[in-house]
């Protein structure tokens, strides 16, 4: 496999073109950008806290004052999904982030290095990939106590080892190409060779993994608030299905709205994901296709 | 076969090696555990007095240096001691094998489930590949492999107990009935029936796509045409010469994806409430019951290193070109 080389001029127009022809891609674009419209708007289309009581409790859906229905203590369940969706998408970002930092890192610096580098850097990430990812989770955050910071932390310390194996494949490979060994004729020192010769060239298998992973980390994030290990003070997805689970004989929408908020985030992302793979890597794309 | 036993224990080294390493992780995760942990211990035991404190610190050897600490931790673990939880009252080993049973039973009827299901609809979608039916199985796995399983679990629950009454929601096993021989054995069943199809959807999602990818990539070799070419029937061209070939990347995901699915468990029992490690692990977070907690992490990591090991061996008798890395 040889890494795509992306320039400028064909980042332009062929990127749009291979991403569209992907419908699912574009589609899921299409409802991301949404979702992120809604987080962005909250609080404009609900101005009151979605922790406040706004209506009756149990109120079914397209009640008059509460299109999804309310909850157990009469909070509006859609002003809970606009303000959930700011929680979703600020840990999916900032936690997937935070994992290609530290995966990237570590992947380039056992990938450029090679040997004894290598081989410690890889033990250290086999362990990682072996302990269960989501026990270890839930373990970080409850034992740092639940909060933003902790939480993102726990899902990019679960989340990194992928892809510092990507980023190691990448940089080994690209690190016998021409291009660096004329870097290195020149005498360039290591640290300019992998930020500006080898780092951009291997980004966009970087850039897809990363677009898959936020959909991971959401999926992460929601696990963890459903269990009770979210921020108490943001109304998540995953806190609210928790909540309901109890009374899902009485209120079926309470769980049932911000479960399917997540599963089509969830799935935009995925979707967007492989569109941004046909785009980035059209050479690999299209193995898997009929 | 010399070729598979050297494989073999070299595996087995490195597996205890990596058992090692996270028994010592996670005695750096007791210590970054807010707080001093005879505090902590303190206060879960209900009393947090001076001289109580103390004579837990003595007692656990919390005053001595770090590493003395580790190796008596260590030395503990060999043993199978994993300390006390003053919650429960009783020892973190027993706990946890009390709840081994359901959870195990629970996550390899999953794992079985899963991979069998996942490998036959990914290899009809392949073998059917630009189809309809490929369209449909493609369309159905990426929404399986989107929704959170806890939320599948309480759909399932409001469609199959709530409104069809067809299935059980929660627990074991009817309490009160008095069912016993074969009736006992039904009861126990359908209650697992829902907890497995929630926790093997998403991961059959997962190796439906696999083995779907991998066949498209072997299914055009030279020779999968030599064996068209000899006019072998279909069935056997794919199950002989195609799936052979195209397993192997889904028994490497599938075993290493072992610890997922343990982790998956935490969610499932937590919602079905199955008196397994998994509602151990939520009841521990309630609680904020360290000592369990780090417990489960200790013995889920292990059933994963044993469950990588096992996979390797398969992998050695299914692939006869594996070699023993120098």
């Amino acid at each position: 496999m040889t890494a795509a080389v992306i320039t400028p001029s064909r980042k332009g127009s062929g990127f749009w073109a291979a991403f569209a022809r992907n419908k699912g891609a574009v589609i899921g674009l299409v409802f991301l950008t949404l979702v992120i419209l809604m987080a962005v708007f909250a609080d404009l289309l609900f101005p009151t806290s979605p922790w406040d009581m706004t209506t009756i409790p149990f109120q079914p859906p397209l009640s008059e004052d509460a299109l999804l229905g309310s909850d157990t203590l009469g909070r509006d369940i859609a002003s809970g999904i606009a303000h959930g969706a700011r929680v979703s998408l600020l840990i999916g970002l900032t936690s997937t982030a935070v994992a290609v930092l530290i995966g990237v890192l570590l992947g380039a610096v056992a990938g450029f290095y090679g040997g004894r580098v290598d081989d410690a850097v890889m033990r250290f990430t086999e362990l990682f990939q072996t302990i269960p990812n989501f026990v270890l989770a839930v373990v970080l955050v409850a034992i740092f106590t639940p909060s933003l910071a902790s939480i993102v932390l726990a899902i990019a310390i679960v989340s990194w080892p992928p892809l510092a194996r990507l980023a190691r494949g990448e940089f080994m490979s690209l690190r016998s190409r021409e291009f660096v060994q004329a870097a290195v004729t020149t005498g360039q020192s290591n640290l300019t060779i992998i930020w500006r010769q080898i780092l951009p060239n291997s980004l966009s298998p970087i850039i897809v993994s990363a677009s898959l992973m936020v959909a991971t980390a959401i999926l992460l994030e929601s696990s963890l608030s459903f269990l009770g290990l979210g921020d108490p003070n943001l109304m998540s997805w995953g806190y609210m299905v928790g909540a309901a689970r109890t009374v899902i004989r009485q209120a079926w929408w309470m769980s049932f709205f911000p479960g399917i908020a997540i599963l089509l985030t969830v799935l935009a992302l995925n979707l967007v994901g492989e569109g941004l793979n046909d785009a980035l890597n059209p050479k690999l794309a299209r193995k898997g296709r009929a | 076969m010399p070729r598979i036993a050297a494989f073999v224990s070299q595996r087995l080294i490195k597996a205890v090696f990596v058992v090692l390493a996270i028994a010592v992780f996670n005695f750096f995760l007791v210590h970054a555990a807010p707080g001093d942990p005879a505090q902590v211990m303190a206060g879960e035991a209900g009393a947090a007095d001076a001289q109580f404190v103390e004579q837990l610190r003595q007692q656990f050897g919390l005053d001595r240096p770090m590493i003395e600490q580790l190796g008596t931790y260590m030395g503990k673990v060999v043993q199978g001691d994993l300390g006390f939880s003053y919650r429960q009252q009783r020892p973190v080993f027993d706990l946890l094998m009390d709840r081994l049973p359901v959870t195990l039973s629970l996550t390899l009827t999953a794992f079985v489930l899963a991979l069998i299901g996942g490998v036959a609809l990914g290899t009809l979608a392949a073998m059917r590949a630009g189809t309809w039916s490929d369209t449909a199985i493609t369309v159905v796995g990426l929404t399986a492999y989107a929704t959170p399983i806890f939320w599948i679990g309480l759909m399932l629950i409001l469609l199959f107990s709530v409104n069809l009454g067809w299935l059980p929601a929660f627990g074991t096993e009817t309490i009160g009935a008095g069912y016993t021989g074969w009736e006992a054995f039904l009861d126990r069943v359908k209650h697992l029936v829902l907890p497995v199809t929630t926790l093997a959807l998403f991961y059959m999602a997962v190796y439906t796509r696999l083995t779907r990818a991998s066949i498209l990539e072997v299914r055009d070799m030279d020779f999968v045409k030599t064996a068209r070419a000899k006019g072998l029937p279909e069935w056997r061209i794919v199950s002989v010469h195609v799936l052979r070939n195209a397993i192997l990347p889904v028994i490497t995901v599938a075993g290493f994806q072992a610890g997922h699915l343990i982790g998956g468990s935490i969610l499932i029992e937590t919602v079905f409430a199955l008196p397994g490690i998994g509602r151990l692990a939520f009841e521990a977070v309630l609680q904020r019951d360290y000592q369990v907690l780090l417990g489960i992490f200790l013995l889920t990591s292990v059933v994963v290193v044993i469950f990588n090991l096992l996979t390797d061996l398969i992998y050695s008798l299914v692939d006869p070109r594996i070699e023993v890395a120098p």
